[in-house]
């Protein structure tokens, strides 16, 4: 019996980035921001190009405390909803009909290390927890320097009743 | 002399993370600062809800915060946050101004501690809550 030869590499591409846009894209907030992902396999970072928008303290010139904070938090919901669709996607599951339904945050603690360069920002999420109703996340976020992050939050989610 | 609400006014029109959130200033006093963001779409953090993102709320109370701390009468001369803890109460009704009070309640040669809610309409069941230590240099006393 001959098995089922493997998708071609550009179809599976395809269909993870088109999960991905839909579900990054659908964040007017995040658009304002203009935040976007990167996707290696299923790793993601998050990518906040510097704009003149985003700095809040002219004088430095430094990136607002608040725009960090919810290119934090921005990163933490896309990196849960992330999760639980590609889980779907490679189990061949169809994608879900409709808006994707997107986690709740309940809390989020932001801790700012050092000041927010007029540079690009880079985050990536860890998800230490996923539970079906709650979740916690951890994120952290750097310019030049990987090894030196600027800001880190913990932040607790609420789920989306049956999944994403 | 007290800053008031001319100076707040200033300091936020100088943000430019300030004016792409429409934020303005209306109250400046003895430790405490209020702040309004006027409901926009572009703001929305769900489009299944149109409820605005928690980043939003965030960057007004972060905002709020530091106002608070340059109202408080100790005259700090500049003020970036340490630490901002915020819990999401509930959804923030769509189509409704956001309101930010904060407050310094301490402050030392070096750190200003703040509380801030932020109310939609309902002024009854705050949005969110905050709280958040801040650096500080005051004047006369660079470190």
């Amino acid at each position: 019996m001959s098995r089922k030869p493997p998708e071609p590499v550009q179809v599976v591409k395809e269909r993870r980035d088109a999960a991905l846009a839909r579900l990054a894209g659908s964040i007017p907030y995040a658009r304002l921001l203009g935040v976007h992902f990167d996707r290696r396999g299923d790793e993601l970072t998050a990518v906040m190009p510097f704009d003149e928008q985003l700095i809040g303290n002219p004088m430095l010139p430094a990136l607002h405390g608040g725009a960090s904070a919810a290119f934090l938090e921005i990163s933490a919901i896309v990196q849960l909803s992330w999760l639980t669709l590609w889980e779907g996607m490679e189990s061949g599951a169809p994608m879900p009909e409709g808006r994707i339904r997107l986690p709740k945050t309940i809390d989020f603690t932001i801790d700012y290390l050092r000041t927010g360069l007029p540079r690009d920002a880079y985050a990536r999420a860890r998800v230490n927890r996923s539970g079906r109703r709650y979740a916690s996340v951890h994120v952290e976020a750097w310019q030049d320097n990987h090894a030196r992050p600027f800001v880190q939050a913990t932040g607790h989610f609420l789920m989306p009743p049956d999944g994403v | 002399m007290e800053r008031g609400l001319d100076f707040a006014r200033k300091f936020v029109a100088a943000l430019p993370h300030g004016r792409l959130l429409g934020m303005n200033v209306v109250a400046m006093a003895n430790g405490v600062a209020e702040l309004e963001m006027p409901y926009d779409t572009k703001l929305i953090g769900d489009p299944e809800t149109g409820v605005i993102h928690g980043g939003a709320v965030s960057a007004l109370m972060d905002t709020c915060g530091g106002l608070a701390i340059f109202a408080h009468p100790l005259q700090a001369i500049t003020t970036a946050t340490l630490d901002l803890r915020i819990d999401y109460m509930r959804a923030a009704t769509p189509g409704q101004t956001i309101l930010a009070r904060a407050e310094c309640y301490h402050m030392t040669h070096t750190v200003a501690f703040i509380r801030a809610q932020a109310f939609d309409d309902n002024r009854d069941l705050p949005v969110a809550t905050a709280s958040g230590a801040f650096s500080v240099e005051l004047m006369g006393k660079r470190a």
